[in-house]
């Protein structure tokens, strides 16, 4: 039934209530399968080959710089005294930061009842892992001697040695490693039907064997889709405070020190809101090229869907900005001489650019998302994400290493300064992430195929049945 | 009625298409009041009431996701107290190696609580619906396949108690289904 029939039998309050369909070009079931199933089983089109040859490249330079730092030593990058903790957890909460966004669209959208995230909740959740994958990167050569990174896990080993439950550092252990692994098993879980739908499509024998393999023998019965939606509702309910938790501890790595500007309560829900913040950002960076190369999905991630991600931006931006004024606020008001030097030193020290640059990126320039001419426009939105994602690496750049420079005696101050390995490592994970994402895209089901069917208005068991 | 898979073998059921999630809701609904047990419907996607129309109860999965949970948790208490108290205890920081020391425990707590919640979540629901499994009699039905795309199934098993083709045939035509076809196993 058209959209013109149902709504001419209602009247006009009613018409209020009615919402713009999901789904645009009354696209069927059948459609939304195909379709997104081309995409995978099409012959690999000659951007992906072009691509690929740019990003693999830059994934074997980041691998190649790191077997450079693993055999000679954590001293190939510009880390000094004071600043201990330089680019490398820069990078680390940058990366994990981008993460967030996909398990908020994926799980706290999903509490909430926001159907439009069905069409970006896979690739999002995608991203997220591969973030992840980047941000663990750095904590893990980080510790030096890289062979002796069990440590970290509490095994008895022969030294006797026990880690210390108290440090913040060993929850970031667990907070990550628990993030990375329910990540996985959320989004593994979320595909399973799909990968049915590929077993079900392909043709040769070779795909039939893998994807039947990872389908597991779905049927897609009612028997086995209530146990599965509710696996699904409880996974939802773990990753929503999950998400929150992990930028939290990690904002505990610094917080629960006693460096002026870092040993802040204001931490962990500024440090949420901005991994939100980066994270819609990057979605975006990433979801608008894809739907370029395919016209068509257009109609399943619509203009809709990019005007909701520009106001969570907009929201998640002005918290962030507020989170800035309130530092200083505090740091004038607690009227502690370490604090205040510590702000002060922020915003007009050696490191004011990027100071300024996190100011300018991270709270003047989202504010064009006001005018909903920016948030429909797709080529200004991709324009002005930029600037989110640069100034949340800034954000956490200032935080680590201007705190740093800037140390408790003047004698002991000093600057930091990135060496060529430190440049070409974090270039390099840019194209590890890339290169994931491609890989992703080319097998596997970018969109959500069920719950987009499931958003359907035929899916309503009571379709085109009178009000009760 | 056809008939697919090996024929000399046992039936597993009789199966009907239907076109839509509609049609597939008030078929199950009839099922449900004609008292079979053993039945099932297939669709692309799960629908919204169908537990309901089926005459099921609640998905017991998340009593047992709680025990995943309980679990979690103790593993973290032994986890943090059985070194950082009695086998290696250490000052550090001034912070105390007895049961005051427990704010400092919270995050891995909560953290290994959703871990091991997470893990009994997917492998119970798998296990709960029988995955993973490499074939099924329904996979020997060429049009099942498009249960994955816009179809919609119903199959009545022959374990039924009150199953006999005949009936299940007549009752699968009255509703509407179409292509009703007898399953056999391999």
């Amino acid at each position: 039934m058209s959209e013109a029939i149902l709504e001419e039998k209602l009247t006009d309050e009613e018409k209020q209530v009615v919402r713009p369909p999901l789904v645009l070009n009354q696209r069927t079931m059948g459609w939304i399968s195909s379709y997104i199933s081309s995409i995978i089983e099409g012959k690999t089109p000659l951007w992906w080959w072009i691509s690929m040859g740019v990003t693999v490249p830059m994934t074997l330079m980041c691998l190649a710089m790191l077997a450079y730092l693993i055999a000679t030593g954590v001293g190939v990058w510009g880390n000094n005294h004071p600043v201990g903790w330089a680019w490398d957890i820069t990078n680390f909460v940058f990366w994990i930061g981008i993460g967030h966004a996909g398990t908020l669209i994926s799980a706290i959208l999903f509490l909430t009842r926001q159907k439009w995230r069905t069409s970006i909740n896979r690739a999002a959740e995608a991203m997220t892992l591969f973030a992840v994958v980047c941000a663990g990167i750095y904590p893990a050569l980080h510790v030096g001697r890289v062979w002796m990174a069990w440590f970290l896990a509490p095994v008895p080993n022969a030294n006797g040695i026990w880690q210390n439950f108290r440090s913040p550092l060993l929850w970031d252990v667990f907070a990550v490693s628990t993030y990375f692994t329910v990540s996985v098993l959320f989004w593994y879980t979320g595909l399973i039907p799909d990968l049915a739908t590929i077993r079900d499509r392909c043709t040769s024998k070779i795909k039939k064997f893998f994807y039947g393999i990872a389908a597991l023998g779905w049927r897609g019965g009612n028997r086995q889709w209530r146990h599965y939606e509710k696996a699904y509702l409880i996974l939802a309910g773990l990753s929503t405070p999950l998400v929150l938790s992990v930028h939290s501890v990690v904002s505990f790595d610094f917080a629960t020190s006693v460096i002026p500007g870092w040993h802040t309560t204001i931490f962990p829900p500024y440090f949420v809101a901005g991994a939100i913040f980066g994270g819609f950002a990057m979605v975006l960076t990433i979801m608008i090229p894809a739907c370029a190369i395919y016209k068509p999905l257009h109609d399943l991630v619509t203009i809709n869907h990019v005007d909701k991600m520009c106001k969570v931006i907009l929201l998640t931006g002005s918290i962030v900005g507020y989170a800035y004024l309130m530092e200083l606020f505090i740091a004038w008001y607690g009227a502690n001489p370490f604090e205040r030097a510590a702000f002060w030193y922020r915003a007009v020290g050696p490191y004011w650019w990027a100071y300024a640059a996190m100011m300018f990126c991270n709270v003047v320039a989202p504010q064009l998302f006001w005018f909903k001419y920016f948030r429909t426009n797709l080529l200004w939105v991709w324009i002005i994400v930029q600037f989110p994602n640069m100034g949340m690496w800034f954000e956490r750049f200032v935080i680590i290493a201007t705190t740093l420079a800037r140390d408790f005696t003047p004698s002991a101050w000093g600057m930091f300064h990135p060496t060529i390995v430190d440049i070409l490592t974090f270039v390099g994970t840019f194209g590890l992430f890339t290169t994931l994402f491609l890989i992703f895209i080319r097998f596997l089901p970018m969109i959500c195929m069920f719950e987009v069917k499931a958003v359907l208005p035929e899916a309503d068991p009571h379709h085109g049945e009178a009000h009760h | 009625m056809n008939a697919v898979g090996n024929p000399t073998a046992p039936v597993y059921g009789i199966a009907a298409e239907f076109q839509s999630a509609r049609d597939l809701y008030r078929a199950a609904e009839k099922i449900r009041d004609a008292g079979f047990e053993k039945w099932d419907v297939f669709s692309p996607f799960p629908i919204h009431g169908m537990d309901e129309a089926m005459g099921m109860r609640r998905s017991l999965l998340g009593k047992i996701v709680f025990l995943g949970g309980l679990t979690g948790f103790l593993t973290a208490v032994t986890l943090q107290f059985g070194p950082s108290s009695f086998l290696y205890p250490l000052i550090v920081a001034g912070k105390p190696t007895n049961l005051f020391t427990v704010p400092a425990f919270f995050p891995i707590m909560f953290e290994l609580t959703i871990l091991v919640s997470a893990f009994t979540a997917v492998f119970g629901m798998l296990l709960m619906n029988g995955l993973p499994r490499l074939n099924h009699a329904l996979f020997n039905w060429d049009r099942f396949k498009k249960v994955t795309e816009d179809k919609f199934f119903v199959a009545i098993e022959a374990q039924d108690p009150k199953f006999s083709e005949a009936a299940v045939r007549d009752l699968l035509a009255s509703l509407g289904g179409t292509n009703i076809t007898a399953i056999h196993g391999d």
